[in-house]
């Protein structure tokens, strides 16, 4: 017997992304979803992010790495809140372990919370969590070739950050090539060159996520 | 290997369905995905022969139907096909382009006993 049910597939995953999404927007928190592959620099441009923010806002981030506690450590050690969740294999964060995840927070005193989901270019693009903004960092070694090969998260990122520009000169990464083809693919998206372990480049992309923040707040 | 977790998604949702309707046994499940997913069939298919044993749809058969992608210019209005890297419209050469197919995950239907 034959029976219909054109339902999504994910849906599990996205009912309780929503219920996320609820409860961020009732407490008036932006949350940011960052993707990239390992070692692009994720959680050096977390640190960067809340030197420069962390005097207007208080912050949190949610580490999602298949195993160890490295990263949340190296953030809590700056006196941030910290969450580590280990999806123990699995190549990208579901919703429910950002609701588990979450728990351990203290949303009313918070505006901005930093999921650094597990490094990879393909598989957190189809799960969303409840975020407001999926971002995403290529970094210069990784090479200009990269979105010709990932198109998919760069379609659906708001916002792409160049890391580790300062090394584009000895590294042969044609940036004008690497422009043309994101724009293609994501117009809409801003770009920001950022060296995130020097600080250098953080000025642009911490204005641009200081208005997302005070448009969240502000419609709580 | 995100595929491991599409495929629980569409397990839970088949289990679920023929548990409703009272079935003992899924002999097959029909989705359709998108390739601007990057899903991919023979992971798909390997997560399927993972997952199932076990369960109600153990040896029934997962059967996928890709779309392709579909997308809409936002300046002059045509609608064409394209691949996953290239979304510009081929009469205006603009590529601010709504998508309207291509994204898809869905589980169409079951078949049970």
């Amino acid at each position: 017997m034959e029976i219909d049910i054109k339902k999504p597939i994910l849906d599990r995953n996205e009912r309780l992304a929503q219920d996320n999404r609820k409860l961020f927007d009732e407490k008036g928190v932006f949350v940011l979803d960052l993707m990239a592959s390992p070692g692009a620099g994720k959680t050096s441009t977390i640190l960067a992010t809340i030197a420069a923010l962390r005097d207007r806002y208080n912050i949190a981030v949610i580490e999602g790495d298949i195993a160890s506690k490295v990263d949340a450590e190296k953030i809590s050690a700056h006196g941030i809140p910290a969450v580590q969740i280990n999806t123990g294999g699995a190549c990208h964060l579901e919703s429910d372990m950002i609701q588990r995840a979450i728990e351990a927070l203290d949303l009313d005193e918070l505006d901005l919370v930093i999921i650094e989901n597990v490094g990879n270019l393909v598989c957190p693009t189809e799960f969303y969590l409840g975020e407001h903004a999926k971002v995403m960092i290529l970094s210069v070694p990784e090479g200009h070739d990269k979105p010709y090969k990932y198109p998919n998260i760069f379609q659906i990122a708001e916002a792409v950050i160049l890391n580790k520009y300062d090394t584009l000169s000895v590294f042969d990464f044609d940036e004008a090539e690497f422009r043309a083809v994101v724009t293609s693919l994501n117009h809409a998206a801003p770009m920001f060159p950022m060296s995130a372990t020097k600080g250098e480049g953080v000025d642009a992309w911490a204005e641009w996520l200081t208005a997302r923040i005070e448009a969240v707040k502000s419609s709580s | 290997m995100h595929e491991m977790g599409i495929v629980s998604g569409i397990l839970s949702s088949a289990v679920d369905a023929a548990e409703k309707e009272g079935a003992s046994k899924i002999n097959d499940v029909r989705v359709s995905i998108g390739v601007l997913t990057e899903i991919q069939d023979f992971a798909l298919q390997f997560a399927w022969e993972a997952l199932t044993p076990g369960t109600m749809a153990e040896g029934g058969e997962l059967v996928v139907t890709y779309i392709s992608p579909v997308s809409k210019c936002s300046q002059c209005g045509t609608e064409f096909e394209h691949d996953r890297f290239e979304i510009v419209c081929p009469d205006c050469g603009n590529f601010v382009c709504e998508q309207l197919k291509g994204r898809e995950l869905t589980i169409d239907s079951i078949d049970i006993d």
